[in-house]
């Protein structure tokens, strides 16, 4: 089991870490200093060729101030997951531990 | 996979709102069920809620040279069943079209559609499928996550080439654009999404056997987890 965990970790980081090495060299995705923007903006611009007519009828009602307070956000997102996913596996852990060294004493006590 | 704020037209804006609506009312009333009647679950609900907070917040480079990101809902929809995972991902739309202007309000209905309700019932459908037919956890995990992530992408893909078909090749033709911008992009990181939902989903067993047993699609299948 732990062996599979890791070799999964190991092909997550592979697949995210591949790509930004690969798509440069096969030089797809556009030029140099334009790669790896979000798919929602490319999505936008088909919009605008397909319907070059469309008008967006409703804006959004906070924009983040900048690409950082943005980042900042997204941070704050992930970590607060993170936070709880970290609290589950420390009780998890420590709840398996403490019933481990129960039966190992009521073992003892025999 | 977000559809961002304004670029549905309003029937569209309204039609996708109405189909999702009913799904958000019944997973938040399925959900209060679920924990009044099993409370020691809170914490796992917590787990896949905030697994999907954690995976929709990273947004990962691809193959195609544009970055996108996973649902995470996949793993709450194997644990709880697919009603559980609307309400979750309706909270993490919200945040993100409110304050983070990614998606929208106008927006949020198809958004809903695509991420918590198509990708969490493709997800736990193909789950239950697999078990059926004898496969081990790891393999119905996977599959199920991966494919559950693919499915949110194609239906925003869909959900787009209606709203704006090419004017020459109609609805086909703008699928392919649309499908080559998201499902494309979206194949190594739903990948890389079931191979992390495989992840929690050792840990659960190893730690948290107990729970699992009492949780309905791993029940269904004889708890042979």
């Amino acid at each position: 089991m732990k062996k599979q965990n890791l070799l999964i970790l190991a092909a997550v980081v592979l697949l995210t870490v591949l790509p930004l090495w690969l798509v440069p060299y096969l030089g797809i995705g556009g030029a140099d200093g334009e790669r790896f923007g979000g798919a929602d903006d490319k999505a936008q611009q088909v919009i605008g060729a397909v319907a070059p007519g469309y008008q967006r009828w409703f804006e959004p009602l906070l924009v983040p101030a900048s690409d950082e307070i943005a980042s900042l956000l997204f941070a704050l997102q992930a970590a607060l997951g993170a936070g709880v996913i970290g609290y589950w596996l420390g009780c998890a852990v420590t709840r398996d531990k403490l019933r481990k060294q129960g039966e190992a004493q009521a073992q003892h006590a025999d | 996979m977000h559809i961002m704020e304004g670029f549905l037209p309003v029937d569209h804006a309204i039609g996708w709102s109405l189909a999702s609506a009913p799904f958000v009312a019944w997973g938040v009333h399925a959900v209060r069920r679920q924990l009044q009647a099993q409370p020691e679950q809170r914490m796992l609900l917590g787990v896949a809620a905030a697994f999907a907070f954690v995976l929709s917040a990273l947004k990962l480079p691809s193959v195609t040279g544009s970055c996108s990101h996973p649902t995470g809902v996949g793993l709450g929809a194997l644990l709880f069943g697919p009603l559980a995972m609307v309400p979750v991902g309706f909270v993490v739309l919200l945040f993100q079209a409110l304050l983070l202007a990614h998606g929208g309000l106008t927006t949020l209905g198809a958004n809903v559609f695509s991420m918590a309700i198509v990708g969490p019932f493709v997800a736990a459908g193909l789950f239950r499928l697999g078990r059926r037919f004898g496969l081990s956890l790891a393999v119905c995990v996977f599959a199920a996550a991966c494919l559950g992530d693919l499915a949110t992408y194609l239906t925003t893909a869909i959900q787009l080439a209606w709203a704006f078909p090419d004017p020459a090749g109609g609805f086909a033709a703008s699928l392919l654009k649309f499908g080559g911008i998201f499902a494309i992009t979206q194949i190594p990181l739903a990948i890389s999404e079931g191979l992390l939902t495989v992840l929690v989903v050792n840990t659960l067993t190893r730690f948290n056997a107990e729970e699992l047993q009492g949780l309905p699609l791993f029940v269904v299948n004889g708890g042979r987890a």
